[in-house]
C-alpha cells in the first residue's frame, strides 16, 4: 500500500513545475499547458485525500475541476486566437496595452 | 506490486511535466502533456478512482489536448529562438526552494482525518460510477447545475470572443 503522503508529494512537485512553468515561459499557449499541469496537481492531492479518507466528495471536485479545466481551455484560447489575428503579439510579454 | 506501478507512474509523469514546460517546441510540449496525462490517469486507477481516470482519459486527453494542438496548428507558430523569459530566469532558483521546503514539510506531516463510509469494499460492490452518481446527484447537485450553467456561459463567451468580425462591425465605428 502506498502511503498517501507520497501521492502528496508527487502532487506537489508537479505544482511546482506548472507554477514555473506559468512564470518562465514567453509562449501563450505553454503557459496554458502549465496551469493545466497545475489543475491536475489538484486532482492528485483530490482523489488522494478522498481514497485516504474513505469519502468520495475528492473524487467528485475532481470531476469538478475537470470541467472547469475545459471551460478555461475555451476560453482562454479564443482569446488566444483574437491576440494573435489582431496581429497583436506573439509571446507573453508583449501585451502590455493594459499595463499600468 | 502497487509500489512498483507508483513509482512509475509518478516518475513518468514527473518527468513528462518537466519536459512540458522545458521543451522548445510547442507541438512537443502538448505530446509531453499528453503522456503527463496519461500517467496521472494511472495514478487515479491506483487511487481506486476508475471513474475519474477514464473521464481524464475522455476529456482532457481526448478533448482539452486536442483543442490545444488544433489552436498551435491554426496559429501557425514559429518557434522562438528566446522562448524563456530570460530576465525573470532567476524564478527557477526561488521554485526549486519552494519544492524542497514543501516536500520536507508534507513528508513530515501526519494525514488524519475522519474516515468517511465510502471504503473501498462498500464502493466496489456497487461500482465506483454508480456511487460517484448517487453522490454527485443528491449531495452535490447544486454544484453540478452550477457547473453546467457554468460551461454554457463559457461556450458563449469562446464563440463571441472567437467570432470573426463582420463587415459592418469593422465598417463602423473605430474601436
Amino acid at each position: 500500500m502506498v502511503p498517501v503522503s507520497a501521492y502528496v508529494v508527487v502532487s506537489a512537485i508537479l505544482f511546482v513545475t506548472g507554477l514555473a512553468g506559468v512564470l518562465i515561459r514567453r509562449n501563450f499557449i505553454i503557459v496554458m499547458m502549465s496551469v493545466e499541469i497545475m489543475l491536475n496537481a489538484a486532482n492528485i492531492n483530490l482523489v488522494a485525500f478522498a481514497s485516504h479518507l474513505d469519502s468520495l466528495g475528492g473524487q467528485i471536485m475532481a470531476l469538478f475541476v475537470i470541467a472547469i479545466a475545459a471551460g478555461e481551455a475555451a476560453v482562454g484560447l479564443a482569446i488566444i486566437i483574437v491576440v494573435f489575428r489582431g496581429k497583436i503579439a506573439t509571446n507573453v510579454d508583449q501585451i502590455n496595452l493594459l499595463k499600468w | 506490486m502497487v509500489q512498483i506501478f507508483f513509482a512509475y507512474f509518478a516518475l513518468v509523469s514527473i518527468a513528462a511535466g518537466i519536459l512540458t514546460v522545458s521543451l522548445r517546441s510547442p507541438v512537443h510540449c502538448g505530446i509531453a502533456l499528453l503522456a503527463l496525462l496519461g500517467h496521472v490517469a494511472g495514478l487515479f486507477v491506483l487511487l481506486h478512482a476508475e471513474f475519474v481516470a477514464v473521464v481524464q482519459i475522455i476529456i482532457y486527453a481526448g478533448a482539452i489536448l486536442i483543442l490545444y494542438l488544433f489552436v498551435l496548428m491554426l496559429l501557425n507558430l514559429k518557434t522562438e529562438e528566446r522562448y524563456f523569459h530570460r530576465r525573470h530566469a532567476w524564478y527557477i532558483t526561488g521554485v526549486g526552494a519552494l519544492t524542497v521546503e514543501l516536500v520536507m514539510v508534507l513528508l513530515a506531516s501526519r494525514f488524519d482525518g475522519a474516515k468517511g463510509p465510502a471504503t473501498v469494499e462498500a464502493v466496489e460492490q456497487i461500482g465506483n460510477s454508480m456511487a460517484i452518481g448517487i453522490v454527485m446527484f443528491s449531495d452535490y447537485l447544486l454544484l453540478f447545475e452550477i457547473v453546467g450553467v457554468f460551461l454554457l456561459g463559457a461556450i458563449v463567451g469562446a464563440i463571441v470572443l472567437a467570432k470573426t468580425p463582420s463587415q459592418a462591425d469593422l465598417s463602423g465605428d473605430e474601436r
